[in-house]
């Protein structure tokens, strides 16, 4: 599995926080964690670094996270870099969308460090 | 209150059934029945309250929560954590505890000790709210996209009182962590 530079997208600077250890405490191998608070900011960081995967809540002030994975689609240096989405909305309408917008998955809230690694790891090898 | 739910390590699925009368609407800007009838679950909306609070406090803090041993004890709680419920189901669930508590409950999230918690409290208990009302709604069948969440709001100070306009019923959890009292409370509207 090769090291990721990880986005994660979440206005809650507490679960920005919770989401990096997580994903370390699964053991992923990670060379960069980059944060956004909303899906307006993460726009700009992702056109701006190499991603490999980004993770990120749906509900979210300024640019929600649909509206966030619709819009990364027409960034060329990320168009490709799977999103997953990390919610307490699982209703199937917003799963629905944020697939049909591009994202590659969703893990609820609350969340183990297995479940995240279990969802992301074979993002990570492709 | 129910005190045998367990230690989860993932979040259970419970099958509750929406009343064949509570139809017709989407939270997401469908039309909404005027009369809008909830089959509870069988052991009541606060056991399925507990359950969902003590998965999100256990999976997110890596800590059980307890029952409180005596729920009518004098309340400290200067720190309410609210989010609203809109839709086939519509109310406010509320987390009360103490300042202390709460920094308690960021410090357990971020893996920290409690000296080191600075400015996370308020952030950690709208998340944990937000969680305990995701997980809730998760339980119920067909409610997931027919009730919508509220962005939480955090109240501090030691004089304050929250009026819910819910009018409706009330279920209360009251359990500790570490201890450290929390009350758990959803106001449904009638």
């Amino acid at each position: 599995m090769k090291k990721a530079r990880i986005l994660i997208v979440d206005d809650s600077s507490v679960m920005r926080k919770i989401v990096e250890r997580s994903l370390r405490q699964a053991g992923l191998e990670i060379v960069q964690v980059l944060e956004a608070s909303n899906g307006a900011e993460a726009l700009v960081v992702a056109q701006n670094n190499a991603l490999d995967l980004i993770l990120s809540d749906i509900n979210m002030p300024v640019m929600d996270g649909l509206e966030f994975v619709r819009r990364l689609r027409n960034v060329e240096n990320a168009k490709n870099v799977p999103v997953i989405m990390i919610t307490t909305e699982a209703g199937e309408s917003a799963v629905v969308q944020a697939l049909s917008n591009g994202a590659r998955g969703y893990i609820r809230k609350p969340f183990t460090p297995e479940q995240i690694k279990e969802r992301i790891a074979p993002l990570l090898e492709e | 209150m129910n005190r045998d739910i367990g230690n989860p390590t993932a979040p259970q699925r419970v099958q509750i059934m929406l009343s064949a009368r509570a139809s017709g609407l989407d939270a997401r800007g469908g039309n909404v029945s005027p009369k809008l009838k909830i089959v509870p679950p069988s052991g009541g909306w606060g056991s399925l309250l507990e359950m969902a609070t003590r998965e999100v406090f256990e999976i997110m803090l890596g800590t059980p929560l307890e029952p409180m041993a005596d729920p009518e004890a004098t309340r400290v709680t200067d720190m309410t954590a609210m989010i609203g419920l809109a839709g086939k189901l519509c109310g406010v669930l509320s987390i009360c505890c103490s300042s202390a508590t709460a920094t308690r409950i960021a410090a357990r999230m971020l893996g920290i000790e409690s000296e080191e918690v600075t400015d996370s409290v308020r952030d950690a208990l709208g998340e944990m709210c937000n969680m305990a009302a995701g997980n809730f709604k998760a339980k119920i069948n067909g409610m997931a996209d027919a009730c919508m969440l509220s962005i939480p709001t955090v109240v501090s100070g030691r004089d304050y009182q929250i009026h819910s306009l819910a009018a409706g019923e009330r279920f209360e959890v009251a359990v500790t962590l570490e201890g450290l009292p929390i009350w758990v409370v959803l106001d449904l509207h009638s």
